[in-house]
């Protein structure tokens, strides 16, 4: 329908704010993780449960950010980046949350314990990952202030630095896992072979969730460049 | 001719009533997406604005409005085939105005888009073809501002661009934002200053008695930008540096340097905006004094008599006091996505655009410059989200506003014929 105010009607919604707010989610899921492994080598799934509720929460209200965005996005919005690129990026953000939830899941449903002698190199290689989501979300945060100079070179080198300082943070990730899967192989004989099974599985998906982590890097490195 | 000598008073008090009548519409109306920029970057309160709309609307209106008032009052209706029958012009610049001020009314109050320049136009070109025939209408010049309405939206949207990017490369990009802000944004006010100023100067002030050449013009010109510029630095030297903790380049003390620019520009777009679209309401008002006056004989050389356009400055000011102020408010919240460093390229583009067209005597939609240049800001990155449906509402404005204007301006034309004979 016809408006009356031309130049009223042309300023649209941006979508960088609700994007921010996005990774800001996401980051608070994943800082979740932590404290749910804590409450799992304590063996007190009481408080691992109501951990994870806050995780599945969380995660769900990240998932109505994302589906607020999209629906605010028409096609004719016209944006100083790719409306595909900017999608894109919004997806690949929202995976990290489903991944937390995802191995928190797979833990509590199945009063996973780490063995001991794995209880510390798993806690640092998951510090590693929330590590990654963290600096995800810094990288994000320039975006408000390279939009604001115009995509000025300045900003873009600083964002740029901390995207590759993401990277170097999921190298370390994957030699740890690399490490922990080594010794994972030398106590293998000695565990029930389901639940080897999956301890591999879940040393695989914290992985995952620092690929996810630096993929969003990636996008974002993508979504600023002309 | 002696329908004129009979009727020759009416005749200017109907005129300057619809006249006046007009002029309160546009004040109303449109010179809410004139302050829309400064308003909607936060960078002066609605009061400042109205303040600045009041005082500048009325100097662009009685200082630079002669151009496009002589345009409407003789440029579009070819005056020399009237000479039989002068009053037919009387009735049709009448039933143009009486038209468009309804039309105006009517679209504002359903909520459809509006443009008194396309309004009013288009009635004058309706009453024309109609009316008196085909051959009246000079549409060579007709065909000129139709695509003066095309060519100022892209000019705008162009210096805008070029603007803006002027604005990231030398200030948003440098090591030291601030200091660079400080330093290049008095330029941007000397350019302000001397841009209006230069235009308005060689288009002629004769009308109130200042007639100077190009190269007196130019100097003039440059030291009343100078002057600007001095004051400028005045006012920005009270812009101190607030480190934020979210900011780290800065940039929001960058906007408040902006802010200060702003003030100019946005007096510099009131201005513009007065000196095009006054005209809107007393170019007919002027038609209908010429013929009476000189008892029938249309002299298109005759310089607009002076009171016309200050009775037209002041009908914009009388509705922007009574009517306009609510308006700025409501499209002034609307904008959240408009910083003071956007808002200045856009605003200067689009005054530039205006007070050019002025100049060169086309009458223009302030609404769809100012749309074009803040495009023009967002196709150099400058801008958010945009949306871009709305160049689908401005042609359809073109596609509602011109007939409209047309037919009403028909009917009120034959029924003028029928009173008077």
């Amino acid at each position: 329908m016809v408006t009356p105010n031309p130049f009223s009607a042309m300023f649209g919604r941006s979508p960088f704010q609700p994007l921010l707010a996005h990774i800001v989610k996401a980051n608070e899921c994943a800082d979740q993780l932590l404290p749910f492994f804590e409450a799992t080598l304590a063996g007190d799934w009481g408080e691992a449960a109501r951990v994870r509720e806050t995780i599945t929460r969380l995660e769900h209200e990240a998932d109505e950010l994302k589906t607020e965005l999209r629906l605010n996005l028409p096609s004719t919005l016209f944006l100083p980046v790719s409306r595909s690129d900017l999608l894109e990026l919004v997806s690949v953000q929202d995976k990290m949350a489903n991944k937390v939830r995802d191995i928190t899941g797979i833990m509590l449903g199945r009063s996973m314990r780490m063995p001991e002698p794995l209880a510390q190199p798993m806690r640092d290689y998951m510090r590693t990952a929330v590590a990654c989501v963290a600096q995800a979300r810094q990288a994000m945060e320039e975006l408000e202030a390279l939009l604001e100079s115009g995509f000025g070179r300045n900003v873009s080198d600083v964002m740029h630095r901390l995207i590759r300082e993401l990277h170097v943070l999921e190298q370390q990730a994957d030699g740890q896992q690399v490490a922990i899967r080594r010794q994972l192989f030398g106590l293998e004989s000695e565990l029930p072979p389901v639940d080897v099974i999956f301890l591999y599985k879940i040393i695989d998906w914290v992985g995952e969730l620092s690929d996810r982590a630096e993929r969003v890097g990636s996008r974002l490195q993508i979504l600023t460049a002309r | 001719m002696s329908i004129i000598a009979q009727h020759g008073e009416i005749f200017i008090i109907l005129a300057c009533l619809f006249g006046f009548f007009m002029a309160w519409g546009v004040g109303a109306n449109d010179v809410a997406n004139a302050m829309g920029t400064s308003v909607g970057s936060r960078a002066i309160t609605i009061k400042q604005a109205i303040i600045i709309a009041v005082i500048f609307e009325f100097l662009g209106a009685w200082l630079a409005g002669g151009e496009v008032t002589a345009t409407i009052r003789g440029g579009i209706i070819d005056p020399e085939l009237l000479e039989a029958d002068p009053q037919f012009l009387v009735y049709g610049m009448l039933s143009a105005l009486l038209a468009a001020a309804i039309w105006l009314l009517i679209a504002s109050a359903k909520g459809w888009p509006v443009s008194t320049t396309h309004s009013i136009v288009g009635a004058i070109v309706g009453f024309g073809a109609v009316g008196l025939g085909l051959e009246a209408v000079a549409w060579g010049k007709v065909g000129t501002i139709a695509s003066s309405w095309v060519v100022s939206p892209v000019l705008a949207g162009t210096i805008a661009f070029v603007l803006f990017k002027s604005v990231q490369h030398l200030i948003f990009e440098s090591h030291d934002p601030f200091a660079a802000a400080k330093r290049y944004v008095p330029v941007y006010v000397f350019l302000v200053g001397f841009i209006v100023a230069m235009v308005t100067l060689t288009k002629g002030l004769a009308h109130v008695g200042l007639d100077l050449s190009f190269g007196q013009s130019f100097l003039l010109a440059i030291l009343l930008g100078l002057a600007i510029m001095g004051l400028g630095i005045l006012m920005e030297r009270r812009v101190k540096y607030e480190r934020r903790a979210d900011d780290h380049f800065g940039f929001s003390n960058v906007e408040r340097v902006f802010g200060v620019l702003m003030i100019f520009t946005a007096c510099a777009m009131a201005f513009a905006h007065g000196s095009n679209d006054v005209a809107n309401a007393v170019g007919p008002l002027a038609a209908v004094i010429s013929v009476v006056r000189s008892d029938g004989v249309i002299d298109s050389a005759a310089l607009v008599p002076w009171w016309v356009l200050v009775l037209g400055g002041g009908g914009i000011v009388f509705g922007l006091i009574t009517y306009g102020h609510k308006v700025i408010a409501t499209v002034g919240t609307g904008i959240t996505e408009l910083t003071p460093s956007r808002g200045f390229a856009a605003t200067l583009a689009a005054a530039s655009t205006v007070v050019l067209a002025s100049g060169t005597g086309l009458p223009i939609s302030t609404t769809h410059t100012l749309v074009g240049a803040v495009l023009g800001v967002g196709l150099a990155r400058g801008m958010a989200a945009l949306n871009l449906g709305v160049i689908g509402t401005i042609v359809m404005s073109w596609l509602i506003t011109l007939p409209a204007g047309a037919g009403l301006s028909i009917l009120f034309f034959f029924t003028f014929k029928g009173i008077f004979g």
